[in-house]
């Protein structure tokens, strides 16, 4: 069954690396949802937060195929349960509007919006959140004259996992350690306990 | 950002060391001779021309092949590192050079044939802005290269070979390419020696074996009734053709082979019973169906392989030894995965299996052999008709060729060659396995024959191949190579006109080929050759092909519309396999 996954990779900072990932599920024919890349909790190891909708069959080959390039370290896939996940978004209104209809300041105020940048022209509010969220308040601004909304790409958080340190320990011994992780738990669920190792 | 990887942390270097001012062009033939290269296939061009000018004082080092065509080059590449298992190096420049390796990167890439290509690129201040002859091939040989990156500054060079050299031949190998811009083979700067790369943090070569699979691998072997062994290139590119043997002989399962896998094992072995595969052998596809272990070692279940997947082997548990984590459960799920290197893997297992023979499951296999042998292989082999056949060169060259190292093209030929040729030693057959590129065999037999010049190398093509890649008679002509070419002209590009009698109703669309008088064209290159319809002239045409010293062309006109049989026709099954 299709479902929404997320997969977390940790990389090289490299230059086309981007490319090497996206041939992956461009050639399968995959539409990316949504794709960040940011720095991770280890200096210099990169992190790309993907998703699509896909079976958990294809997502463990996509999985496997992204950790085989060369300067990939692992990457994982996850459900949404098993993450924490945010996206922002921005929305350019009319001044005027917001300012004089009280019922919009109180919408704003229900989902939690923040202005960046009120100017007498227009004002630019900011929420984070799930997709819904933030869609849902597209619809609701519409009527006010929404100039113009962006929403980010999804970063997301691996509920069960302790971060890349130790890991990253491991991948730089030339040798590696005697008791192996788990192969299967690249993509499984039993991921906690391969990030844990 | 290049530079965080190529990190001098990975590779220190002592204050004390030694300083040398260098081109990057020179640092470029240092590295090559560091890895021990001492074969490059190229053509020089204005964006290489600083390397081809450091390449000048190499001469007594590196011999390099001017090829005809960029193709050529990197064919001859991967035919110089299928037969010594050494890396094969090219060099092109920019743009139209570069892109005419394309091909080649994709056909390393799909058989894990281990090629370093070097390219010149165009000077770093004009990338970007539609130079002369410059071409973004970085990107454009991304999805066909195991790695590449691009080199803008001279002091990157020797880090960016070291990992170019490691990443190409370890574990599973694979084409790498490394393109340097103009002002980098230019820049002199502060060389401190080559060092090797040993280790990549990003880059694990082979997964760690896990003791706990090869048990549980070694129960449902050692619990099978009708175990199969399906074997695959993975056993030559481990170098565990020896280990591979030992598991084989003392579980006494019978073995077949991929095409890239032939040669593995020697085809005269009692378990070899024969080939996987659309055209492969009867026993081992029926058979399939019927056992009830089946052991996959360093193959990757192709399509061609396997037919119908819904129709494959669901009857049996399913072992997989494979050294890329990404080739277990892509095709087939696996009962159990084992990972790793089979140079490790397979004596561990042999450890834990019992040593056994099989007598009855391999008398089916023998079985069916002999339904085989009766309705295709003795007419094939030894024909009545007027016209030759595949099958009987083939036969002859088996009787009078020894132990040749054969490179076939693609098409009927390459099936009927790979059917029938039997080898004693590994690395003897090259052919093109996965991408299926006519005009293979002539260039990769120039590799083949400088990486293993004391064996016999037969460049067997079909007419319609031959002649996409036939330029390389001059590389062969300059360079004197002892190349055997053995054109098997049938007048069709046969495969296709197969199909299409079979599967369209003899509509013969496009698949009529002439040739020109190839004995000709060899003689216009200064090459002997020959001509022959008649069988009884095949034995004596062979044997003045084998015998005159240096390169020969040997043409061969055979029937026009015989079919390759035994056939799993596309979607059926393998045990639906077609024998007329």
């Amino acid at each position: 069954m299709k479902q929404e996954y997320t997969i977390t990779a940790y990389t090289e900072h490299q230059v086309g690396l981007l490319n090497r990932i996206a041939i992956i599920f461009s050639r399968r024919k995959i539409n990316i949802e949504s794709l960040n890349t940011s720095p991770s909790e280890v200096a210099g190891i990169h992190r790309f937060t993907i998703v699509i909708t896909e079976t958990e069959e294809v997502l463990r080959k996509l999985t496997r195929l992204i950790e085989k390039q060369v300067e990939v370290l692992r990457a994982f896939y996850n459900a949404a349960d098993e993450i924490v996940w945010q996206e922002l978004a921005l929305y350019k209104v009319p001044t005027d509007e917001i300012t004089e209809k009280v019922k919009v300041e109180r919408l704003l105020r229900e989902f939690g919006a923040r202005a960046v940048v009120i100017r007498k022209d227009y004002t630019v509010f900011e929420t984070t959140g799930h997709r819904e969220e933030t869609d849902r308040l597209v619809e609701v601004l519409e009527p006010y004259g929404l100039i113009e909304f962006v929403r980010s790409a999804r970063v997301a958080i691996i509920k069960g996992s302790s971060g890349f340190h130790e890991m990253l320990k491991e991948f730089e011994e030339r040798e590696p350690r005697e008791e192996p992780a788990d192969p299967d738990s690249t993509y499984l669920t039993d991921y906690q306990d391969v990030l844990a190792l | 950002m290049l530079q965080h990887n190529l990190d001098i942390a990975e590779n220190p270097v002592s204050e004390t060391d030694f300083f040398a001012r260098i081109s990057g062009s020179e640092s470029v033939m240092d590295a090559l001779v560091a890895e021990g290269v001492d074969t490059i296939f190229g053509y020089p061009g204005g964006a290489i021309m600083p390397i081809y000018d450091a390449l000048y004082d190499y001469g007594a080092h590196i011999r390099h092949i001017l090829v005809r065509h960029e193709q050529g080059a990197i064919h001859a590449a991967q035919g110089y590192a299928r037969s010594s298992g050494r890396p094969g190096v090219v060099f092109a420049t920019s743009g139209p050079g570069a892109t005419n390796l394309v091909t080649g990167l994709a056909d390393a890439l799909i058989d894990s044939t281990p090629v370093v290509c070097i390219t010149g690129q165009v000077f770093a201040h004009l990338l970007g802005t539609d130079a002369f002859q410059e071409t973004d091939v970085i990107n454009i040989t991304m999805p066909v290269t195991k790695w590449n990156c691009q080199v803008t500054d001279a002091s990157e060079i020797p880090a960016a070979l070291a990992k170019a050299f490691y990443i190409a031949k370890s574990g599973r190998p694979g084409p790498v390419l490394v393109d340097i811009t103009k002002n980098a083979q230019l820049q002199e700067f502060d060389y401190k020696g080559y060092k090797p790369c040993e280790h990549i943090r990003s880059y694990r070569p082979k997964p760690i074996v896990r003791r706990s699979y090869i048990e549980e691998a070694a129960q449902l072997i050692n619990a099978a009734e009708r175990p199969f062994i399906l074997f695959g290139q993975g056993v030559i590119l481990g170098n565990a053709e020896q280990e591979f043997r030992e598991f084989v002989e003392k579980s006494g399962i019978p073995a077949a082979w991929t095409i890239l896998g032939l040669s593995a094992l020697p085809t005269d072995h009692p378990l070899n019973v024969g080939m996987l595969g659309m055209h492969g052998n009867y026993g081992p596809n029926v058979l399939t169906n019927q056992c009830d272990v089946l052991i996959a070692i360093g193959m990757r279940f192709d399509d061609r392989v396997t037919g119908r997947l819904d129709k494959y082997a669901k009857q049996a548990k399913i072992i997989h030894l494979d050294i890329d984590p990404s080739e277990i459960d892509k095709n087939i799920r696996t009962t159990v995965p084992v990972w790793g290197d089979c140079k490790e893997t397979l004596p561990m297992l042999t450890q834990l299996v019992v040593s056994r023979s099989h007598p009855e499951w391999l008398a089916e296999f023998r079985r069916h052999d002999r339904l085989e042998l009766e309705a295709v292989i003795h007419d094939e082999l030894n024909p009545t008709g007027e016209e030759l056949t595949m099958g009987e060169v083939i036969r002859t060259i088996n009787e009078l060729a020894g132990d040749a190292v054969i490179v076939t093209d693609v098409g009927q030929h390459q099936m009927v060659t790979c059917r029938y040729a039997r080898f004693s030693q590994s690395r003897s057959n090259i052919t093109s396995g996965g991408l299926g590129t006519m005009g293979f065999a002539l260039p990769a037999a120039i590799g083949a024959k400088l990486g293993a010049p004391e064996r016999t190398v037969i460049a067997l093509a079909g007419d319609g191949g031959i002649q996409m890649t036939i330029q390389e008679l001059g590389a062969i002509q300059q360079f004197g190579i002892d190349v055997k070419i053995l054109i098997l002209n049938n007048q069709f590009l046969g495969m296709v006109r197969q199909w299409q009698q079979l599967f369209n109703d003899r509509r013969y669309s496009f698949v009529h080929i002439t040739s020109p008088d190839f004995v000709k064209v060899a003689e216009a290159y200064g090459i002997p050759g020959r001509k022959i319809s008649q069988r009884e002239h095949l034995q004596n045409a062979v044997q003045k092909m084998l015998e005159t010293p240096g390169p020969f062309l040997l043409e061969v006109m055979v029937g026009k519309e015989n079919n390759v049989f035994p056939m799993v026709p596309q979607g059926c099954g393998v045990s639906e396999i077609r024998l007329c």
